[in-house]
C-alpha cells in the first residue's frame, strides 16, 4: 500500500493547489484513500492532516474504505428518475441485500447512486465498470449482476 | 485520398448503445473485403439524436443510418459502400415520417434546429486540429489578436451573447470588468463542471468540438488581458478530458497555444483541472476554491471574480457553451450574423438536452425563442407511448416546471424567469401523466439538500426542513398547513442564501405548488397519488372485466406478486406488491389501474 501511495505521489511538487489531483492519483492507484495516504499528502505539502481530510471528505468522488470488486452505479439523474430508476435501485438492493452506498460482505459488489451519466436516452441506466445497461426494468436486476460477475 | 468518410458517433449516448462494437464490426468487414484503405472511419462527436443510436453518417453521400446492430455492417458495406445503393432498412423510420428519411433535412428531429454551437459536432474528427481549421477554426483568434482588447469585449457585448451556464449575464460586459481590473496576472476559467442531472450538452461540445473551447478561451484571454486558463471539468467525463488534452497538445504544436501566439506577442498557457464530484462547484466562487485545492465552498460577492478570482487574481469564468459561441461571434461579420437569430433579450441559439418521457431524446440546438411545443412535439416527436404531456422541467434542480397550458411559451431567459423556471444549463426533462409532481419536487430538493455545502444556514437547514415536509406529504402524513410553510421557507431560502445553489433550489417546489397545487392537496387531504408514484398512497388493481390472462404481468413482476391461471383474470397480492410499476408498463390492454389504497372500485386515471 505504502509503495502504491508513494508511486502515485511521485509526480507532484507539493503545492497546496495539488491536494485534489494528489488524492485522485492515490485513489486511482489503491481504489480508496487509506489513512496513511492522507498523512503522506499532508507531509508533502506541509499542511495539517485535517486540512487534507477536510478537502477529501467534501467531494463525493473519494472513498475512505476498500470497495467491492464491481462498482454498480445506478443513475438517478432526472431522466432516469422519471423513467423508474428508483425501482431498479430497489430491485438491486433486494438482490444484493445491501443498501445504496454499501458494499457486499464478500467485497464483490458495491452499490451507489450517481447523478446523470449522460445516457438519458437509455434511461433508466445502470453502469457496472464501463458497461452500460440501459432501458432496464426491475426484473432485470439479477441479469445485470450475472452479466457483471460470472460467479453470481 | 479517401472515397468516403464514415462518421460513427462516439459520444456517450451512442457508446452506451454499443457504437464501439459497431465500429469494430465495420472495421472487420472492410478488412474482410480488402477495402479498408478506401474509407476513413472516425469516432466522431454527437449528432444529437441519442434516441436512435448507434448512428453512422456517411459522407459525402450524407446518409444517416441509425439503430444499428453489429450484424448490419456486412449489408452496409456490401450494399452501400461497394454497391453504391442506400440500405433503406437502416434509415430513420418513425411515425413522424412517411418514408424512410435519408438525412438532416428530411428527419423531423432536425427540422427546427439551428446549429451554431454544434456546428462541427458529428461533422469533424474531434481529434484533428486540421479538420477544425478547415471548417474556419482559429480564424476568429487571428482576428482577435489584431484587435484592441476592449473592442473585442464590445463586439461580444454588442452581439448580445449571455452566459449559457444559467444566470444569463452578458458575456462582453463580464470580460470588460476583468479587462479593466488592475493587475498584470489574470486568468480565464472554463466552467465544465456540468452537474445538472439531465444535462449533457457541455459534455457533447467538449467531446465533439474541443478546439472551439480552446479558441473561445484564447479570445477571452486576449480580451481580458489574461495569459493563463483553467478548464475545470467533471472527472466523470474521461473522454472529454482526453479529447481536451489531445486538442491542447495539437494547438501547442501549431503555435496556437504557448508563447508569442501567431507572432502577435500574446502568450497563453492552458491547464485542465478535474473536478471531484461536488455540484456546488458549478457556482463560480466555489469552483475557484476547488481549483486552489480547497473545499469547494462559495464565498460572498463582492468582490467579484473579475476583481479577486483564482489565486486572488482577476478572473473571468465562462461556461462551455458560452465559449463555444465565441469563435462564431468574433470572426469577420460574426456578431451581426449572431444577432439575427433569437429574441429581443436573448440572442443566438441554445442547446437543450431533451430527455424524460419524450419520444426523441437527444441534444437539440434551437434558436432562442423556440417554443416548448416546437421542441417537445416537432423535434421531440411527442410523448412516449402516446401518453398525455403534463409538464416539462426546465433548468434542472435550479429551474422549475412548466405545465401543459404554457406550451406556447418561447424559451428565452426572460420568458422562463417569468414562468418561475430558469434557462439554467438547458436541461429539458419531459413528464407525462405518470409523473407525480410532489415526488418531482422531492427528488430535486433531495438532490440540492445533499449537495448543499453547509456554509450558510438558510440553505443548509432550510432545504432539510423543506425536504422533511415533502417526505411527509409523499408518505401520506401531510397536513394542510404544509403548503404555506413550504412557501414561506422557500422564499426565505431564496432571499437569504449565499450562492446560486440556495437561491434557486426552491424553484422546483414553488413551481410545482404554483401549477399543480391540486396534486399536493390530493396527497394531503385524500391520501392519494394519482400518478402512481408515492408508494403508500396508491395501489395497483387488475381490471377483472378486461384482463384476458395473457400472463405478461406475471412474468415481469420481480417479486411474484401477481397470480392467476392462463386466460383467467389475474390478481395482485397487495401484501407482496412493491409498487414498482413493471406490470403497468407491460400490460398492453390497459388492465392495470392505479386506485386509492383499499378501494377496488374507485378507479384513478
Amino acid at each position: 500500500m505504502q509503495e502504491q501511495t508513494s508511486k502515485a505521489l511521485s509526480n507532484f511538487e507539493g503545492k497546496p493547489n495539488e491536494v485534489i489531483p494528489m488524492l485522485q492519483a492515490v485513489q486511482d492507484e489503491t481504489g480508496y484513500l487509506p489513512e496513511e495516504a492522507i498523512r503522506d499528502i499532508a507531509d508533502l505539502i506541509g499542511i495539517p492532516e485535517s486540512k487534507v481530510y477536510g478537502t477529501a471528505t467534501f467531494y463525493s468522488q473519494f472513498y475512505f474504505s476498500p470497495r467491492g470488486k464491481h462498482s454498480i452505479k445506478v443513475c438517478l439523474g432526472t431522466a432516469c428518475h422519471v423513467r423508474g430508476g428508483m425501482q431498479v435501485m430497489d430491485a438491486l438492493e433486494r438482490e444484493l441485500g445491501i443498501k445504496a452506498g454499501e458494499t457486499t460482505a464478500d467485497f464483490k459488489f458495491n452499490l451507489e447512486r450517481v447523478n446523470c451519466v449522460g445516457s438519458c436516452a437509455l434511461a433508466p441506466v445502470v453502469m457496472v465498470g464501463d458497461n452500460v445497461f440501459g432501458r432496464l426494468v426491475p426484473k432485470q436486476a439479477k441479469e445485470v449482476l450475472e452479466k457483471s460477475d460470472p460467479e453470481v | 485520398m479517401y472515397e468516403k468518410h464514415i462518421m460513427i458517433c462516439g459520444a456517450t449516448g451512442c457508446l452506451s448503445s454499443g457504437s464501439n462494437q459497431i465500429a469494430e464490426a465495420l472495421k472487420e468487414e472492410l478488412e474482410k473485403q480488402g477495402i479498408k484503405d478506401k474509407y476513413r472511419l472516425v469516432m466522431g462527436g454527437c449528432p444529437g439524436f441519442c434516441e436512435v443510436g448507434p448512428i453512422i453518417v456517411i459522407y459525402p453521400d450524407e446518409v444517416f443510418y441509425c439503430r444499428l446492430k453489429t450484424k448490419d455492417m456486412a449489408e452496409l458495406v456490401e450494399q452501400h459502400l461497394i454497391g453504391g445503393e442506400i440500405v433503406e432498412r437502416l434509415l430513420y423510420k418513425g411515425p413522424d415520417v412517411e418514408a424512410p428519411a435519408r438525412f438532416y433535412d428530411t428527419i423531423p428531429f432536425y427540422s427546427k434546429q439551428k446549429f451554431n454551437v454544434l456546428r462541427n459536432s458529428g461533422i469533424i474528427d474531434p481529434e484533428s486540429i486540421d479538420e477544425y481549421i478547415m471548417r474556419g477554426g482559429y480564424r476568429a483568434l487571428k482576428r482577435a489578436l489584431q484587435m484592441d482588447p476592449q473592442a473585442i469585449c464590445d463586439e461580444v457585448k454588442d452581439a448580445g451573447l449571455r452566459g449559457r451556464g444559467g444566470a444569463g449575464f452578458p458575456t462582453g460586459l463580464k470580460w470588460g470588468f476583468t479587462n479593466k481590473a488592475p493587475g498584470d496576472k489574470k486568468y480565464i476559467v472554463c466552467n465544465a463542471d456540468e452537474g445538472d442531472p439531465g444535462a449533457f450538452m457541455d459534455r457533447s461540445i467538449l467531446e465533439g468540438d474541443p478546439h472551439a473551447i480552446l479558441e473561445g478561451m484564447l479570445i477571452a484571454g486576449r480580451a481580458c488581458g489574461a495569459d493563463e486558463g483553467y478548464i475545470y471539468c467533471r472527472a466523470e467525463y474521461p473522454l472529454a478530458i482526453r479529447r481536451l488534452k489531445t486538442a491542447i497538445q495539437q494547438a501547442e504544436e501549431y503555435g496556437l497555444l504557448g508563447t508569442n501566439i501567431l507572432d502577435s506577442g500574446f502568450n497563453f498557457k492552458m491547464n485542465i483541472k478535474e473536478g471531484a464530484g461536488a455540484f456546488v462547484c458549478g457556482e463560480e466562487t466555489a469552483l475557484l476554491a476547488s481549483i486552489e485545492g480547497k473545499r469547494g465552498m462559495p464565498r460572498p460577492r463582492p468582490p467579484f471574480p473579475a476583481q479577486v478570482g483564482v489565486f486572488g487574481k482577476p478572473t473571468t469564468i465562462n461556461n462551455v457553451e458560452t465559449l463555444a459561441n465565441i469563435p462564431l461571434i468574433v470572426r469577420e461579420g460574426g456578431a451581426e450574423e449572431f444577432k439575427k437569430v433569437g429574441t429581443e433579450g436573448s440572442k443566438g441559439t441554445k442547446v437543450f438536452a431533451l430527455a424524460g418521457k419524450v419520444r426523441n431524446t437527444g441534444l437539440v440546438e434551437g434558436p432562442m425563442g423556440i417554443t416548448i411545443e416546437e421542441i417537445i412535439f416537432d423535434v421531440g416527436g411527442g410523448i412516449q407511448g402516446g401518453r398525455e404531456f403534463k409538464a416539462v422541467q426546465a433548468g434542472g434542480p435550479s429551474g422549475g416546471c412548466i405545465p401543459q397550458d404554457l406550451i406556447n411559451l418561447p424559451i428565452d431567459y426572460d420568458s422562463l424567469t417569468k414562468a418561475g423556471a430558469i434557462m439554467g444549463s438547458g436541461g429539458l426533462v419531459v413528464m407525462d401523466d405518470r409523473t407525480c409532481m410532489v415526488d418531482l419536487a422531492k427528488y430535486f430538493l433531495s438532490f440540492t439538500q445533499k449537495e448543499s455545502c453547509g456554509k450558510c444556514t438558510p440553505c443548509r437547514e432550510g432545504t432539510k426542513r423543506m425536504l422533511e415536509i415533502l417526505e411527509r406529504i409523499s408518505e401520506g402524513e401531510g397536513i394542510p398547513e404544509d403548503l404555506d410553510t413550504l412557501d414561506s421557507l422557500a422564499h426565505s431560502i431564496k432571499d437569504s442564501s449565499l450562492c446560486g445553489l440556495g437561491q434557486t433550489c426552491p424553484n422546483p417546489v414553488l413551481t410545482t405548488i404554483r401549477y399543480f397545487r391540486h396534486e399536493y392537496e390530493e396527497h394531503i387531504n385524500e391520501n392519494y397519488c394519482r400518478s402512481g408514484i408515492c408508494k403508500p398512497l396508491f395501489q395497483y388493481v387488475i381490471d377483472q372485466e378486461n384482463c384476458n390472462g395473457c400472463r405478461a404481468c406475471v412474468r415481469v413482476c420481480p417479486v411474484d406478486a401477481i397470480e392467476g391461471e392462463k386466460k383467467e383474470p389475474h390478481e395482485i397480492d397487495q401484501e407482496l406488491c412493491t409498487r414498482c410499476g413493471s406490470c403497468i408498463e407491460k400490460c398492453r390492454f390497459d388492465c392495470i389501474m392505479i386506485t386509492r389504497v383499499g378501494s377496488e372500485a374507485d378507479v384513478g386515471n
